[in-house]
C-alpha cells in the first residue's frame, strides 16, 4: 500500500499542516464572539438601502451615547450590525430611541460571568470528549495487544483527534481575518461534533487491522497488514465521510444564515478528520509497532 | 411469508401511518388530539426574548436556597403570564462545577414572540410600589404637602379588575385593592381622620389617582379609578398580585431574536434538509444500486421516526438543532455504506448472495458499534456542555445515532432479506452481481 510505503511524506505534511494551523490561530487568532467576551450586538434593519454614510454615523451616535467603542457593519442590503460593550436596559433603550425609526431584529447582551463560565465549559468539554472516546478505544481494542499495545491505538487516536481540531481551527482563523466570522458557541459545538464523527474512519481501519491481525495469526508482518486493512477500507472511509460532506455542502449552501460557519467548520474538519484516519493514524500505528522493536 | 417480509411490510406501514400522523398534527387547527403535537419551535426560530437572571442568595442560608429560588420563579412566572404569550419558560439553573462559578443561582426566561425586551425587563425586574399617600397643609402656612400614610402594597391581599357599570357600555375599568387584616385598620384610621382630604395613591412614584375621601371606609376595600385602559388594568392588578421578587436578581444576559430572522432560517433550514436528502439519495442509489434502494427507503424510515420523536418528547428545535438534524441525515447512512462495502468485498470471494448478505452484516457490525459509542459520547458531553442553543443539537444529534442503528441495520436488512433469499438464488450470477456491485464497475 503507497500510503505505507510513503508514510513518512504524509506524515510530515500533516505536520506541516497542523502547524501552519497554529501558526494562523497564533497570529490571526481566533476572535471570540460575544458568547465568550460578553458584550452586546445588536443588528438593525433600516427602511433604506444602507449607505456607507449611515454606517458611520450609526457608529457615531452609537459611541457618543455610550462613550464605548463599538464595531459597525452593514449586513445585507439593509441591516446594520452593531457590536459593543454588555448595555444595561436603559442604554439599550436610549439607543434604540436614537436611531429613530428602524426595526430591531436582533439584541444580545452578555455578561461577562456568562463569557467566562462558557470559555471554562469549552475547554472542559472538548478536553472530556477527547478523554472518554480515548479511554473507549482503549477499551474496544483491549484484546488486540499484539504487536502493537490497545493503549496505543488510543494513543494514536488522540493525536489524529488534535490534529482533526487544530485544521479546522486554523482553518476559521483565516476565515475570521477575511470575513469577520468571530469564534461563538456553535464554533465549539462544530469542534466537538468533528470530535465525535472523524473518530469513525479512524475506527473502521482500527477494525480491519484487528480483524486481520486475527485472521493472520502472526504470519505476515505489521506493516503488510497496516497497509491491507488500508487499502481494504479506503472505499469506504471515503463514502462515509461523502455523505457527511453532501449534506454539510447543503446545509452551507442553503441553510440559515446563522449555521453557515458552522457547516464550513464542520466540513473542514470532516475532511481533515477522514484524511487523518487514512494518511495518519494508519501510519503511526506502523512506526509504533517498528518503534518498539528498536 | 417470510419473517423479514413481515417485519418490512409492519416497518412499512408503521412509517406510513407515522408519516400521515407528522402532515395532519402539522396542519391541524384547534384543540384537537393531533394539534397538541406540533413541532417546538426554540426562540432563535420563532421570535421572542430569552433573559437570564442572576440571584444574589448570599442573605440566604444555604439550606433555603431551593425554597427561596422557587419563590422567586414562582412570582416571575406570574408577571411573565401577564404578557399573554403562549409557552413562556422559567427556569432556576445552578452552575455547574466545571464552569469555573460553582453554585451560582440562575433563573431563565424565555418569552416567545415578544421583542420588545426593554418593556419586557421592566415589568419582570420591577416590583411595583404602590403607596398612599395625603395630601395635607402645612401648617402656619396656605400651601400643601403630601404625607406618607405607611399604607403601601405590603398590606395588599389582592386586586381586581372591575368594570364600572355605571357608564354605560364603554365600561371604564377600576382596580379593587382589598387589604389584609392590618392594612384594612390602617385604612379605616386614615380615612376617618382625613374626611374631605385627598388621599393619592402612587404607582412607582407616579400618582394614578387622587379621590377625595368622602366618609371612613371600613372593610378593607379600596377603588382606584385611574385614567387607564382595561388592557393597562389587567398588568396593574397582574403585577400587584404577583407581589415582591424575594431574592434580589441581576439581569445578565439578553437575547431577542426578531421573528422574521426565525421563520427565515425555518425555510432555510427546511430547505437544505430536502436538498441533502435528495443528494445522499442519489449517491446511494448511483453507487450501491439495489441495496441503495433499499437503505434510501430505510432513510425515509429514519426521517420520519425522527420527525415523530422531536414531536413525542418533545424536542425544541433550534437552528442548531436542525443542522444537527441535517447532518444526521448524512451519517445515518454510515452503517449502510459499511455494510454495503462488506457485502460486496464477500461477494468478490465468490461466496453466494446469501452468504455476502449474511456476512456483511456481521462483520460490519465492530466497526458501527465503535463509531457510535464514540458519537454517543460526543452527544452526552455536549448536551451537558449546552447552553439551550447546543443542547438541541446535541439531542439531534444523539438521537439520530439511535434511530439510525436501527433503520441503517435491522430495517435494512429486513427490507434486503424481504426481497427474498431465494430470489437472489434463482438469478443469474451476472444479474446479481450487477445488483449488488456498485460506483463505476458493470
Amino acid at each position: 500500500m503507497f500510503i505505507i510505503k510513503y508514510k513518512k511524506y504524509f506524515l510530515v505534511l500533516s505536520s506541516l499542516l497542523v502547524i501552519a494551523s497554529v501558526v494562523l490561530v497564533l497570529t490571526l487568532g481566533l476572535k471570540p464572539a460575544i458568547d465568550f467576551t460578553g458584550g452586546s450586538l445588536i443588528e438593525l434593519e433600516m427602511k433604506t438601502l444602507v449607505t456607507e454614510a449611515d454606517v458611520l454615523s450609526t457608529k457615531q451616535k452609537a459611541e457618543e451615547l455610550l462613550s464605548a467603542p463599538a464595531l459597525v457593519q452593514p449586513v445585507g442590503e439593509n441591516g446594520i450590525l452593531i457590536r459593543t460593550r454588555t448595555l444595561t436596559q436603559g442604554e439599550h433603550e436610549k439607543l434604540l430611541t436614537s436611531f429613530g425609526d428602524v426595526d430591531e431584529k436582533r439584541f444580545d447582551s452578555i455578561g461577562p460571568v456568562i463569557g467566562k463560565e462558557l470559555r471554562t465549559k469549552s475547554f472542559w468539554a472538548i478536553g472530556l470528549v477527547i478523554v472518554l472516546i480515548v479511554l473507549y478505544i482503549t477499551f474496544a481494542f483491549r484484546k488486540v495487544s499484539k504487536p502493537v499495545s490497545s493503549w496505543k491505538y488510543g494513543l494514536i487516536a488522540v493525536v489524529t483527534l488534535v490534529h482533526d481540531v487544530i485544521v479546522p481551527a486554523g482553518f476559521f482563523a483565516l476565515w475570521g481575518y477575511y470575513t469577520g466570522a468571530q469564534m461563538d458557541v456553535l464554533f465549539i459545538t462544530a469542534i466537538l461534533a468533528i470530535l465525535g464523527f472523524s473518530i469513525h474512519d479512524t475506527i473502521v481501519v482500527f477494525d480491519r487491522i484487528r480483524e486481520n491481525l486475527r485472521l493472520s495469526g502472526g504470519k505476515e508482518s505489521f506493516a503488510i497488514i497496516v497497509g491491507q486493512s488500508l487499502s481494504q477500507t479506503f472505499t469506504r472511509s471515503i463514502n462515509t465521510s461523502l455523505t457527511v460532506v453532501l449534506t454539510l455542502l447543503a446545509l452551507m449552501l442553503f441553510g440559515g444564515a446563522s449555521t453557515k460557519d458552522f457547516a464550513l467548520v464542520l466540513l473542514v474538519g470532516i475532511v481533515a478528520g477522514t484524511y487523518s484516519s487514512i494518511f495518519v493514524a494508519s501510519p503511526l500505528l506502523v512506526v509504533a509497532e517498528s518503534l518498539q522493536k528498536k | 411469508m417470510s419473517k423479514s417480509r413481515i417485519g418490512a411490510v409492519v416497518i412499512l406501514i408503521i412509517a406510513i401511518l407515522l408519516a400521515w400522523g407528522l402532515y395532519a398534527s402539522e396542519k391541524a387547527t384547534g384543540d384537537g388530539f393531533l394539534a397538541g403535537f406540533k413541532f417546538k419551535l426554540g426562540l432563535d426560530l420563532r421570535g421572542g426574548t430569552q433573559l437570564i437572571y442572576q440571584a444574589d442568595v448570599s442573605a440566604i442560608e444555604s439550606s433555603e436556597v431551593k425554597n427561596a429560588m422557587e419563590g422567586l420563579r414562582d412570582v416571575i412566572e406570574r408577571r411573565v403570564n401577564l404578557f399573554g404569550v403562549s409557552e413562556p419558560v422559567v427556569q432556576v439553573e445552578e452552575t455547574g462545577a466545571l464552569s469555573g462559578t460553582s453554585g451560582e443561582q440562575r433563573l431563565i426566561v424565555e418569552l416567545p414572540g415578544v421583542t420588545n425586551v426593554d418593556q419586557a425587563v421592566k415589568l419582570l425586574g420591577e416590583t411595583p410600589l404602590l403607596e398612599f399617600k395625603l395630601l395635607l397643609p402645612v401648617e402656619g402656612t396656605t400651601t400643601q404637602q403630601l404625607v406618607d400614610t405607611g399604607l403601601t402594597g405590603r398590606f395588599l391581599k389582592k386586586a381586581q379588575l372591575q368594570f364600572d357599570q355605571s357608564g354605560g357600555f364603554s365600561g371604564s375599568p377600576s382596580v379593587v385593592l382589598e387589604f389584609n387584616e392590618e392594612g384594612s385598620d390602617l385604612f379605616a384610621k386614615i380615612t376617618r381622620e382625613n374626611v374631605g382630604k385627598i388621599l393619592a395613591i402612587y404607582l412607582d412614584n407616579a400618582p394614578i389617582s387622587t379621590p377625595v375621601i368622602n366618609e371612613e371606609i371600613t372593610g378593607g376595600n379600596a377603588v382606584i379609578t385611574g385614567q387607564f385602559t382595561s388592557e393597562e388594568g389587567k398588568i396593574l392588578v397582574g403585577r400587584l398580585n404577583s407581589g415582591a421578587l424575594p431574592v434580589p436578581i441581576e439581569l445578565i444576559s439578553t437575547q431577542k431574536i426578531g421573528a422574521t430572522l426565525g421563520s427565515q432560517a425555518v425555510d432555510r433550514g427546511v430547505f437544505a434538509g430536502l436538498i441533502g436528502f435528495i443528494i445522499v439519495a442519489l449517491f446511494l442509489i448511483l453507487w450501491y444500486r439495489l441495496p441503495g434502494l433499499l437503505a434510501v427507503v430505510a432513510l425515509c424510515v429514519y426521517v420520519v421516526l425522527m420527525l415523530v420523536l422531536f414531536k413525542l418528547i418533545p424536542v425544541t428545535l433550534t437552528a442548531a438543532g436542525i443542522a444537527g438534524f441535517i447532518l444526521s441525515i448524512g451519517m445515518a447512512v454510515d452503517a449502510n455504506i459499511l455494510i454495503f462495502e462488506r457485502m460486496k468485498e464477500e461477494l468478490k470471494k465468490n461466496e453466494s448472495i446469501d452468504q455476502a448478505m449474511h456476512e456483511g452484516f456481521s462483520r460490519a457490525w465492530p466497526s458501527i458499534r465503535d463509531s457510535n459509542i464514540s458519537s454517543m459520547i460526543t452527544a452526552v458531553v455536549l448536551f451537558w456542555f449546552g447552553t439551550s442553543l447546543v443542547k438541541g443539537f446535541a439531542l439531534t444529534f444523539g438521537i439520530g445515532v439511535l434511530i439510525s442503528m436501527f433503520t441503517a441495520i435491522t430495517a435494512t436488512r429486513m427490507f434486503l432479506y424481504a426481497l427474498g433469499r431465494k430470489t437472489f438464488l434463482s438469478q443469474s450470477s451476472a444479474k446479481i452481481k450487477f445488483l449488488f456491485s456498485s460506483g463505476l464497475s458493470k
